[in-house]
């Protein structure tokens, strides 16, 4: 990275060797700067083609789209700027709320015993992943795409064993459903436009996250052990610890929306949510989030989430064949990370002095 | 340590309320004895082995009503049932031939993809294994060598569907497919298509139900003359209910199949009427005409196709129906 033909030589006047860089150059060299010009290049396309597309409605129905996927992929951003990747982040949500829902029917208890007990269990899978993956050595991408089988398998086998069927019964009138509603899948309405919960804890936990990546010691420990494993032990990092905790933030944040998802559509379909992990996959890269580890940030794997969602309703806002939407929503992602590498290698480009 | 101490407490403390709250609560397991599946003979005791295979994306619960139509038929015969499943083109076809291999009286099986599975049934007949057809290849089961099917047409029951909101007054409904490149999904679309011309399609993933809220209720908002949905699986229907409510649309709902909740959003006229091609059913007269292929030489069907749909589900006879649905058996 530091080897650029065109880096211009320092001035004169300067006394130490050090660049300062002026503020464009500051924006452009951080990560998520390739993803915001994508999206604003998006959204003033869409802008000019769907017109059902231009209202507060529309942009919320679009935030929240964001959102549902937005969640769990700040916490897999994370994982991957700590060098690990998580397949298991898709069927997880569902494991989730399938636990909860069916515990509770079977045993007719409270649905907050039911959350809480398949909150232990997501964090004991995240847990299990990250352990098996410092312990064995064997590359994540491999352990999590056993857990992946494992969970996708668990999820039908196990409901059809407790309720008969493939998806989950009505459980709207058990005791605590209405309470922790409120909390996972509430909504507000502002004017005309509603607004779900499920954005606004995006925000938080988007926001959270940033905070941690770039303000505190536990952030500065992820980079290291993305970057660069060994070294950062021998300078004293936690490493095992940091990146176990990595994989329980993604079951964690699955576990959240798997909540969502259950306290929205009170029943659930068990083999659900098999393919989501790559959406959250793309949302960190398209944000700028490197696939090697040790680069990317929080804001930048939101602003990839918000592309996708602009991206899937997009096409619908304007009315095009859908046959086409998955090629289009492809040629959507290329671009958008064609930009971000162009964007970044004339970021970098400057920096270097 | 003290941290660890205090960790300790907080979930007991934790633990504490949760069994607090756990004392009793309604709403949850009826806990009575399920007697949807019981009674028939002992598995095996007619000595057949029938193969079952289809092409189910595991977690459905439309397959799930076909399995259990089967199993009941295997049991009400006392014949032994072998069920598999790909989704996969080519390896439902191995699926056929390992059945061939494993020398079964009888193989009942979907023919989505006639191409594809026509040298694996070739093998069945060419061993003479009696094949039966069901759910889809209506147009091709005859010419593969399979003795009988059971299905739906689904072009048919597409533009009957069409035909009654037509007589309704609908001019621009919504067709809702849900997995993409299906031919009976888009040939229920073409159906209600011929008969109502104004017919739009629009696709959705199936696999999350969040998604296919919010793009409905994008193109609701997007396309505000929409006066009728048009979902082809009962859970896609309840997720567009969602997406109406939502976007504040007054367009009507009819869904394809039927499960639990949909019933009784039919019952609740929420859902105008379903359009049932009865899984139950394909499931059980597949092995039950087998069974009777096999003991008794005969045919089903007069040389034709049996239709097992559509068969309409609304408010007039809903409410026989509602404890079906419950059984999982429609």
């Amino acid at each position: 990275m530091s080897q650029t033909l065109e880096a211009p030589a320092p001035a004169p006047s300067e006394p130490s060797n050090r660049v300062r860089m002026g503020l464009g150059q500051r924006l452009l060299s951080r990560p998520e700067i390739g993803a915001l010009v994508a999206a604003i290049i998006i959204f003033v396309f869409f802008l000019a083609l769907a017109p059902s597309f231009r209202s507060a409605e529309s942009f919320f129905t679009v935030l929240y789209q964001s959102s549902v996927i937005g969640i769990v992929a700040v916490g897999v951003g994370l994982l991957m700027i700590g060098g690990e990747f998580d397949l298991s982040a898709g069927v997880i949500v569902y494991t989730a709320g399938l636990a909860n829902s069916m515990f509770c029917w079977y045993f007719g208890v409270n649905m907050w015993v039911g959350a809480f007990l398949s909150l232990l269990f997501c964090l004991a899978i995240g847990f299990l992943n990250g352990y098996l993956v410092m312990r064995t050595g064997i590359p994540s991408f491999l352990i999590t795409l056993g857990t992946f089988f494992v969970l996708q398998g668990a999820n039908l086998g196990v409901t059809k064993l407790v309720t008969g069927t493939v998806s989950t019964p009505d459980v709207s009138q058990i005791a605590g459903f209405d309470s922790l509603a409120k909390v996972f899948s509430s909504n507000f309405k502002i004017g005309s436009v509603t607004v779900w919960g499920s954005v606004l804890w995006w925000v938080l936990f988007v926001g959270l996250a940033a905070w941690t990546l770039q303000r505190t010691r536990i952030g500065n420990w992820i980079f290291a052990v993305g970057g660069n494993a060994d070294s950062a032990r021998a300078v004293g990092v936690p490493v095992v610890r940091t990146k176990i905790g990595l994989f329980m933030t993604v079951s964690f944040l699955g576990w959240f929306i798997g909540m969502h998802q259950l306290y929205r559509f009170n029943t659930l379909q068990s083999g659900s949510g098999v393919g989501n992990e790559f959406l959250y996959i793309i949302a960190a890269v398209v944000g700028g989030t490197l696939l090697t580890g040790g680069f990317g940030n929080a804001i930048g794997v939101a602003i990839g989430a918000f592309i996708f969602g602009m991206t899937s309703l997009g096409i619908v806002y304007a009315g095009w064949d859908p046959n086409w939407f998955k090629a289009f929503l492809g040629v959507m992602l290329l671009l958008a990370v064609l930009v971000n590498l162009y964007v970044k290698r004339m970021a970098t480009a400057r920096k270097v002095g | 340590m003290t941290p660890r101490t205090r960790t300790f407490r907080i979930l007991a403390a934790g633990a504490a309320v949760m069994l607090a709250a756990a004392a009793c609560s309604g709403g949850g397991r009826e806990k009575t004895e399920d007697s949807g599946t019981s009674g028939g003979n002992a598995a095996g005791s007619s000595g057949y082995t029938i193969a079952m295979i289809t092409h189910e994306t595991p977690g459905d619960t439309f397959w799930d009503k076909i399995k259990n139509g089967a199993q009941q038929a295997a049991k009400d015969t006392g014949v032994t049932l072998k069920y598999s499943n790909d989704p996969e083109a080519t390896k439902q076809a191995v699926l056929i031939q390992n059945a061939v291999d494993s020398k079964v009286n009888g193989i009942a099986t979907t023919l989505v993809t006639p191409d594809a599975l026509a040298g694996s049934v070739k093998a069945a007949t060419e061993a003479g294994i009696p094949v039966v057809g069901f759910n889809s290849g209506i147009d091709d089961y005859q010419k593969l060598g399979a003795l009988m099917y059971f299905g739906s047409d689904e072009t048919l029951a597409g533009t009957t569907a069409g035909k009654r909101i037509g007589d309704a007054g609908a001019k621009h409904p919504l067709c809702v497919i849900q997995a993409q490149g299906s031919v009976a999904l888009e040939a229920r679309c073409a159906g209600v298509k011929s008969a109502v011309p104004g017919t739009e399609n629009i696709q959705v993933n199936g696999a999350d139900d969040a998604s296919v809220v919010s793009t409905l209720q994008a193109k609701l908002a997007q396309d505000k003359s929409i006066d009728y949905i048009v979902t082809l699986g009962a859970p896609i229907a309840i997720d567009a209910l969602k997406a109406m409510d939502q976007a504040g649309s007054s367009a009507k709902l009819i869904t394809f199949d039927l499960n639990a909740e949909a019933a009784q959003d039919i019952k609740d006229k929420k859902i105008e009427f379903s359009i049932d091609q009865q899984p139950y059913v394909q499931g059980y007269m597949a092995v039950t005409s087998l069974y009777l292929n096999i003991k008794n030489g005969n045919d089903i069907g007069g040389g034709k196709a049996v239709l097992t749909g559509p068969s309409f589900v609304d408010a007039s006879n809903i409410d026989k129906i509602v404890p079906f649905t419950k059984n999982n058996t429609r």
